[in-house]
C-alpha cells in the first residue's frame, strides 16, 4: 500500500540535466518543488575525486557510473518479425542513473542544431522535392524555430560556460568558428580550449582541402568561469578522462557544477535519491496527471500528488513510463497510428583511425578532453547539397581524440595479429603515432516507421513491468550518409600525411553492443498534430495538459550533432513556457 | 555545508563501514557532503591465488605470456601480474556478473542482440580452462597446456582462435575471445588490479597512469611527455628515500 | 588537546519561575531587528540549535570540550525549559558577566568574556528579538562534565584569573569604522574564542591576541596582519571571506565554515568591512621557521604534490580564485600546528556554500591513499615551499591524527 506524501506543486522524475534545469526554473518561480531521481547523490570530491577516477577499468570497461542492467534494461531486435532479447549488459548506449544523470559523465560536447534541422521535412521537401526522401522515412518538423530557441541555447551555453569560437553572431560570419551555425545573440562565454598537436594537424589538413574547421564547442573549461546563478567551475587540465567518468576538479559542466549548488540553497526545493519512479497517475478522466508512484531502496511505496508532472527521465524511460501509466495512444507501425513509441533515433557514427611515422610523430593522446577537438560542418544537415548523392543528412567531422586511455585506445595496423609477440611490438609502436578520434563522424538519424519503442511481450523488471522493447536498423539512407563522410573524413588524414588509413563505415545490421553514442531520442516526440506527435511546441503533453515531458525524447528526428545543447535549450523553452504562459492559466497551451 | 558536530558522526558511520549510497534519502537546502570518499578503491596485493586452483593457475599464467609475451624490453603478461588480475576480477563482482540483467527465458539470439549466455566469467573460465588441459592432455602426449613447449602452446592457441579446436560443453572462441579482452585489461589497467605490474603496460607506451593536469604540456606539439606514469597506489618516488 | 574549546555555551536554567518584566514592546521592530543582528554577528544559534532542527535556539547540542561535554542550553521564550520567566537583570549578568540565573558561575564556554564588551543595550536588543521565537518546550541537562570541574564555584578562580569584565570603549585616535570593527571582533563576533590562544585553563593569552588556536580538531589560524599569516590580504579579500566563505586565497571550511554560514554572510557589509578594517591592524608575528626538512623529503612531498595536487592547486600552490586556496596566502598552511593541514589531507573537506559562493567546491580524502611517510613528506613539501617554512610534519604527527579522526577525539 503507497504511502501519500504531502502535496507539492511540481513533481518532477529524474534529476539530470534537464530535471535540473526545469527545477531550478520553477523553483525561481516560487513553486514548491520535489524531483525524485533513481539513483544515488553524486558529488565531485566523494563520487568521482581526482586521485582515484581515473580507473579506466572501473568506469570505462565496468561500467561504475552507469544504470546496473539488472536494474532495469531494454530489449531489442532490429526488424519487427524477430523475437527481442534483453540487453544483459551495456554496448551500444550508456544509460546514466544517478543525480546529474548523463551530466555527470558525458563528454561536454554543446552543440546547437541548424534551423533547418527545426523545419526538416518542409526544407527538404521546398530543396528536393517529396519524392527525394524515402517512402518509409517519418520526419517531421519540431513545432519551434532555431529563432525561437536561440535565446534558450544561450542561457545553457552560458549556465555551463562553454568554450568556443562563434562563427555567426547575429549574422555576422566570424573567422576561426564555424560558418555554417545558425546566428547566435554573442560570442561563447570563454575562449575555445586549446588544442594538442593531433587536433591542430586536422584543423591544417582541413584547411587545406579548402574546409573551415572550428574548436569544438566545448563544456571542459579553458578558463575558470563563474556562471550567472553564481557557481564556480575551474580551468579544464586536459586530463583525458571525461566521458564515462566523472570530472575530479570543477572543470566540465554538468548540474553538479552548474545549477545544484545555486538550486540546493532555494528553500523550496528537495531531491529524493535511490527512489525510482514506477508510474505516473492519472485522475478517472485520463486528463489529469495527480502525481506519481515511486519506490524507494527499503521497498516502500510511495505517492507523490503534485498539480504538475515533469518528466525528465532518459529518453527510452520517458516512452517507458508514458506507456506504462497509459498515457497518450502507443504506436502501432502495422497501423501507423498512435504516438507513444514513434520516430525513435540514434546517431549514425564512424571511425577513421590513422597511423603516422613514429619517427616524425608523437601525439600525446593522453593530453585530451571531453569535447576538445577541431571540427568541419561542410557534410552537415543541408549544408551541402544532396541532389547527387541519393541521400538526405549529414553530420560534423573531426580529430576529437578525447584520450588516450590504453585499454580503449591502443589501434594497431590493419593485418595485425590480435595477440602475442606482433601485436605487442605494434601496440608500442603506434600508440603516439596513430590517431583514433573518439567520434569521428557524427551523422544524423531520421526517422523510420518502422523504428519505434513499445513493451516487451516477455521480459519484466524487478517490479515485474514491461521492459521497453526497441525495434531498430540502420536505413540505405544512413548507410549512404555515412559511407559518403567516412570518405571525406579519410581525405583530411590522408592530407594530414597519415601512412595507413582505416574507415570503418557504420553498417547494418544495427548492433547493441557496438557502442555509437548514448544519443538515443525519439518515443515522445514534438510536433505541431496531435495525430503524429506526443507532445505540442512545449513539451507539454497532448492527453494530459499538466504534463510536460523534457529530454531528446522529443526529436522528432536526430541531427547531426550531440543532442545535449539542443535538450536543454528545450527545457529552458518549456520552463519558459510554464512560468509565462501555463501559471497563468493551467491547461493545453496550443488549442488543437 | 556539515556541522561541526556530524563530522564525528559521519565519521563513525564510514568506520562501520555505511556509505550513504545505499539508501533513499531526501537532499534538502545543502550539497550533501562527508568526509572520506564513498567507495575508495580496494588495492589489489599479491599473494595466493583466490579463484584459480593451481592447476588453473599454471594453465593462465602460461597463456597470458602467449598473449602478451616477453620481449627484451617488456616483461610478458606473467610478470606484469595479468593472471592475478584475471583472478581478482574472477573473484570479484565480475567474474559472478553481478549487475548483468539475468532474468530469463535465455534464448539464443542475433550477434546483434548481444551476449544472451546464463554463463558467468567465472564458469567460464572455469570450464575453459578445464576443457583446455584435457584437449591437450588427449592430444600432446599427456601433457598440460602449461607443460607444453611455447610453440606448441601458441599452435593450440591459434587453432582455437580459427574455430578449429572444440570444447565439451563451452565455446572455445568465446572462451578464447574472453582471454583477448581480460588478457590486455590486466596489462593495461591500474596496478591496483593485481595486473600492469610496476606501470609495466603503461610504461612500454608512454601512458602517464592517473595523471590530472596536462596543463604545462597540451602546448608541446610533437614532444614526447616527460613523466614517468603513476597509478592509484602512487608511484616509487612518492615515498621518501633514506638518504 | 593542549588548549580548551570554549565557545559552547553552558547556560543553565534553574530554579522556580518569577514573574518577569519583558523591558522591550513587542512592537519595538527597530529594537528586535537590532537584537535579530546581534545574535547572527554573536552566532547564538550556532551552538543553541541542534544542526538541522526546525527549532532555533531550544538548545540540546552537545559538544565535547576538553573538561567534557557539555549541552547547550534552551534560550527560547518557554517559561519552563526556555528563559522565558528570566528578568532583563538575570539575561544580562548571564551574556556579560557569565552568571547563571542562581548568580553561579556558568563555564567559559558561554563566550561572556567577550559578551562583555557589548552594551546593555545591545543585550536587552538581543533579548528582545529572542523574546519574538517561537517558545520550544524542551527541558536540557547542560552541565554533564565530570568531578571536579562540575563545581561551578570552580569558575570563580578562573574568572579571577581570565575575565576582564567591561564594555567596549571605543579608540579615539582610531576612525569610526576601526572602532566598529573592534567592538565587533571583540565583541559579540567573539573570534578570539577561536582565534586566540589559550591557557591550560582555556584563558584567554592576551598577549598572543588573535594569533591562533586549536580546537574541536580544526586551526582556528593567526589572523594577524604586518608579519602574520594575513599579512599579504587586503581589506577586501578579508571582507569578501567572511561574506562569501571565499575569496582570491582561501576558503572557509570546518569550524569558520558553520561560522560563515550562520553569522558573518549575514552580516552587512559595511560591518564586514569594520571587521576587516581592525584586524588589518592587528599586527603579529612572523611564524615560527623550523630549520630544513631533508631533502629527500621534499623530493618525495614535491612529487607527491604534482602527481595529486596540482590538478586543483595548480603546480606554483596558487589554486583557482574563489574556489581552490592558493597554498601560498592561506592561514592554515603556515600555522605551527599542521592539525588542519593533516585533516583535510586524510579525510578532505568541503568548503562552505553561501548565497554570493554557491559552489563549495570540496577537498578529496587522500587518507586512504598514502602512507604515514607520504603523508608527512606531502604535508611537509607544501608547509615549506608554499608556507613560508612552517615546521616539518613527522610521521608519527599524521598517525596521531589519523588516530583523532578515527576515534573521533579531534
Amino acid at each position: 500500500m503507497a504511502r501519500k506524501l504531502p502535496a507539492k506543486d511540481v513533481v518532477i522524475v529524474g534529476l539530470g540535466w534537464t530535471g535540473s534545469i526545469m527545477a531550478y526554473e520553477l523553483a525561481e518561480a516560487g513553486l514548491d518543488v520535489v524531483a525524485i531521481e533513481r539513483g544515488p547523490w553524486r558529488n565531485t570530491t566523494t563520487d568521482y575525486p581526482s586521485n582515484y577516477i581515473a580507473d579506466e577499468l572501473r568506469y570505462r570497461i565496468r561500467h561504475e557510473l552507469f544504470l546496473r542492467p539488472e536494474q532495469t534494461t531494454f530489449t531489442f531486435r532490429n526488424k519487427m518479425a524477430q523475437t527481442a532479447l534483453p540487453i544483459r549488459s551495456w554496448g551500444a548506449f550508456m544509460p546514466p542513473n544517478g543525480v546529474g544523470g548523463g551530466g555527470v559523465h558525458w563528454n561536454a560536447e554543446t552543440w546547437r542544431f541548424l534551423p533547418s534541422d527545426f523545419v526538416l521535412r518542409t526544407h527538404l521537401t521546398e530543396r528536393y522535392g517529396a519524392s527525394f526522401l524515402p517512402d518509409d522515412m517519418t520526419i517531421q518538423d519540431w513545432g519551434v524555430t532555431y529563432d525561437e530557441l536561440e535565446p534558450h541555447y544561450d542561457r545553457f551555453e552560458y549556465l555551463c560556460g562553454t568554450s568556443g569560437q562563434a562563427g555567426n553572431v547575429k549574422g555576422e560570419i566570424i573567422e576561426g568558428g564555424n560558418p555554417f551555425e545558425g546566428p547566435r545573440s554573442r560570442p561563447y562565454p570563454n575562449p575555445p580550449q586549446d588544442q594538442p598537436f593531433g587536433h591542430t594537424l586536422f584543423a591544417k589538413g582541413a584547411r587545406e582541402l579548402g574546409y573551415k574547421p572550428f574548436p569544438q564547442p566545448s563544456g571542459n573549461m579553458s578558463r575558470a568561469y563563474q556562471n550567472p546563478l553564481g557557481v564556480r567551475l575551474g580551468p579544464c587540465t586536459y586530463c583525458g578522462f571525461c566521458e564515462w567518468f566523472g570530472c575530479g576538479n570543477y572543470s566540465k559542466a554538468t548540474p553538479q557544477t552548474t545549477i545544484l549548488p545555486a538550486l540546493l540553497r532555494k528553500p523550496n526545493f528537495s531531491a529524493r535519491d535511490n527512489s525510482e519512479v514506477t508510474r505516473i497517475n492519472v485522475d478517472a478522466s485520463g486528463k489529469r496527471a495527480t502525481g506519481v508512484s515511486f519506490v524507494d531502496t527499503e521497498g516502500n511505496e510511495w505517492e507523490q500528488p503534485a498539480d504538475l508532472v515533469i518528466l525528465s527521465a532518459y529518453t527510452i524511460f520517458n516512452v517507458q513510463l508514458l506507456l506504462l501509466s497509459g498515457i497518450g495512444k502507443p504506436y502501432d507501425p502495422t497501423a501507423n497510428s498512435g504516438v507513444i513509441g514513434r520516430n525513435f533515433t540514434h546517431q549514425t557514427i564512424s571511425d577513421v583511425t590513422s597511423f603516422f611515422d613514429p619517427d616524425k610523430f608523437i601525439f600525446n593522446p593522453f593530453i585530451a578532453s571531453g569535447a576538445i577537438g577541431m571540427c568541419i560542418d561542410e557534410f552537415n544537415g543541408d549544408n551541402f547539397d544532396h541532389g547527387p548523392h541519393g541521400f538526405v543528412g549529414g553530420g560534423y567531422m573531426g580529430q576529437v581524440q578525447t584520450n588516450g586511455r590504453p585499454i580503449e585506445t591502443t589501434p594497431v595496423p590493419p593485418g595485425t595479429p590480435r595477440w602475442g609477440a606482433q601485436w605487442k611490438k605494434a601496440v608500442k609502436e603506434n600508440y603516439q603515432s596513430a590517431m583514433k578520434p573518439g567520434t569521428g563522424v557524427h551523422g544524423s538519424m531520421y526517422s523510420y516507421r518502422d523504428v519505434y519503442v513499445d513493451l516487451d511481450p516477455t521480459y519484466k523488471d524487478r517490479f515485474g513491468r514491461p521492459l521497453a522493447r526497441i525495434t531498430m536498423d540502420f536505413h540505405d539512407n544512413e548507410i549512404k550518409q555515412n559511407a559518403f563522410l567516412t570518405d571525406k573524413f579519410a581525405e583530411i588524414f590522408h592530407a594530414m600525411g597519415a601512412k595507413q588509413i582505416v574507415k570503418q563505415y557504420r553498417k547494418a545490421p544495427y548492433d547493441v553492443t557496438k557502442y555509437q553514442t548514448t544519443h538515443l531520442c525519439g518515443g515522445a516526440i514534438m510536433g505541431t498534430d496531435q495525430n503524429t506527435s506526443a507532445l505540442n511546441r512545449y513539451l507539454q503533453s497532448w492527453d494530459v495538459p499538466n504534463l510536460f515531458v523534457t529530454g531528446a525524447s522529443a526529436f522528432p528526428q536526430n541531427a547531426g550533432y550531440n543532442p545535449t545543447g539542443t535538450v536543454a535549450a528545450l527545457a529552458y523553452w518549456a520552463a519558459d513556457a510554464i512560468r509565462t504562459k501555463y501559471l497563468r492559466n493551467p491547461g493545453q497551451l496550443i488549442n488543437a | 555545508m556539515m556541522h561541526r558536530r556530524s563530522f564525528l558522526i559521519s565519521a563513525a558511520l564510514w568506520f562501520a563501514g555505511t556509505t550513504s549510497l545505499t539508501r533513499a534519502s531526501t537532499i534538502h537546502e545543502h550539497m550533501p557532503w562527508s568526509p572520506y570518499p564513498s567507495d575508495a578503491p580496494r588495492l589489489e596485493r599479491p599473494g595466493p591465488w583466490q579463484f584459480f586452483t593451481a592447476d588453473e593457475a599454471n594453465a593462465i599464467e602460461a597463456i597470458v605470456d602467449r598473449i602478451i609475451p616477453p620481449d627484451p624490453q617488456t616483461p610478458g603478461g606473467k610478470e606484469a601480474g595479468c593472471a592475478v588480475f584475471i583472478d581478482r576480477q574472477l573473484k570479484g563482482p565480475y567474474g559472478s556478473g553481478v549487475g548483468h540483467y539475468n532474468l530469463g527465458p535465455y534464448k539464443k539470439g542475433t550477434k546483434e542482440q548481444g551476449p544472451q549466455s546464463p554463463l558467468t566469467p567465472a564458469k567460464l573460465y572455469r570450464q575453459g580452462l578445464a576443457s583446455l588441459d584435457e584437449y591437450c592432455k588427449s592430444n600432446a602426449g599427456g601433457k598440460t597446456f602449461a607443460q607444453l613447449s611455447a610453440d606448441q602452446q601458441d599452435d593450440v592457441l591459434k587453432k582455437i582462435e580459427a574455430g578449429q579446436i572444440k570444447f565439451d560443453g563451452v565455446d572455445a572462441q568465446g572462451f578464447f575471445d574472453a582471454l583477448l579482452k581480460d588478457v590486455p585489461e590486466g596489462f593495461f589497467s591500474d596496478p591496483i588490479h593485481g595486473g600492469n605490474r610496476n606501470m609495466v603496460g603503461w610504461s612500454m607506451i608512454g601512458f602517464p597512469g592517473i595523471r590530472y593536469d596536462y596543463r604545462d604540456w597540451v602546448h608541446h606539439h610533437n614532444e614526447r611527455y616527460p613523466y614517468p606514469p603513476v597509478s592509484i597506489a602512487g608511484r616509487v618516488d612518492w615515498t621518501p628515500h633514506s638518504s | 588537546m593542549r588548549n580548551a574549546s570554549i565557545i559552547i555555551a553552558a547556560l543553565i536554567a534553574a530554579g522556580a519561575g518569577i514573574e518577569t518584566g519583558f523591558g522591550a514592546s513587542s512592537q519595538d521592530f527597530a529594537r528586535i531587528e537590532r537584537g535579530r543582528y546581534l545574535a547572527t554577528a554573536a552566532d547564538c544559534g550556532s551552538c543553541h540549535t541542534m544542526p538541522g532542527s526546525d527549532h532555533p535556539f531550544s538548545g540540546g547540542r552537545s559538544i565535547e570540550t576538553p573538561f567534557g561535554k557539555l549541552v547547550s542550553p534552551n534560550i527560547t521564550p518557554d517559561r519552563e525549559t526556555g528563559i522565558g520567566d528570566w528578568t532583563d537583570d538575570q539575561f544580562d549578568a548571564a551574556v556579560r558577566q557569565g552568571r547563571g540565573r542562581s548568580g553561579a558561575h556558568l563555564y567559559p564556554a558561554m563566550p561572556f568574556p567577550y559578551y562583555t564588551r557589548m552594551s546593555r543595550n545591545d543585550v536587552e536588543a538581543i533579548r528582545a528579538y529572542l523574546n519574538t521565537i517561537e517558545p520550544v518546550h524542551n527541558a536540557v541537562r547542560s552541565n554533564q562534565l565530570p568531578f571536579p570541574i562540575n563545581i561551578r564555584s570552580a569558575m570563580t578562580v578562573w574568572d579571577a584569573l581570565y575575565f576582564k569584565p567591561g564594555e567596549y570603549h571605543p579608540d579615539s585616535s582610531k576612525s569610526a569604522q576601526w572602532n566598529r570593527g573592534a567592538y565587533l571582533v571583540q565583541g559579540p563576533g567573539h573570534c578570539g574564542a577561536c582565534h586566540t590562544t589559550k591557557s591550560w585553563l582555556g584563558g584567554d593569552k592576551q598577549t598572543d591576541a588573535l594569533r591562533g588556536d586549536t580546537l574541536q580538531g580544526w586551526v582556528a589560524p593567526d589572523i594577524t596582519s604586518g608579519q602574520g599569516a594575513l599579512g599579504g590580504w587586503s581589506v577586501d579579500d578579508i571582507t569578501a571571506y567572511l561574506k562569501s566563505g571565499h575569496n582570491r586565497n582561501a576558503a572557509a571550511t570546518g569550524l569558520m565554515a558553520e561560522v560563515v554560514d550562520l553569522s558573518t554572510s549575514k552580516m552587512k557589509d559595511d560591518d564586514l568591512k569594520a571587521m576587516a578594517v581592525y584586524l588589518k591592524d592587528v599586527s603579529g608575528q612572523a611564524p615560527q621557521t623550523a630549520k630544513s626538512p631533508e631533502k629527500n623529503v621534499l623530493v618525495a612531498g614535491k612529487a607527491i604534490y604534482q602527481d595529486l595536487c596540482s590538478s586543483c592547486h595548480a603546480s606554483d600552490g596558487k589554486g583557482v580564485p574563489n574556489m581552490f586556496p592558493n597554498l601560498r596566502e592561506t592561514a592554515t598552511v603556515p600555522a605551527t600546528d599542521p592539525t588542519t593541514v593533516l585533516r583535510v589531507i586524510l579525510q578532505g573537506a568541503q568548503s562552505v556554500a553561501t548565497d554570493q559562493e554557491p559552489t563549495g567546491p570540496a577537498m578529496p580524502a587522500f587518507g586512504w591513499q598514502l602512507d604515514n611517510a607520504q603523508i608527512a613528506a606531502l604535508a611537509t613539501y607544501v608547509r615549506t615551499e608554499f608556507g613560508k617554512n612552517a615546521p616539518s610534519v613527522s610521521e608519527a604527527d599524521v598517525q596521531k591524527a589519523r588516530s583523532k579522526l578515527a576515534a573521533g577525539t579531534n
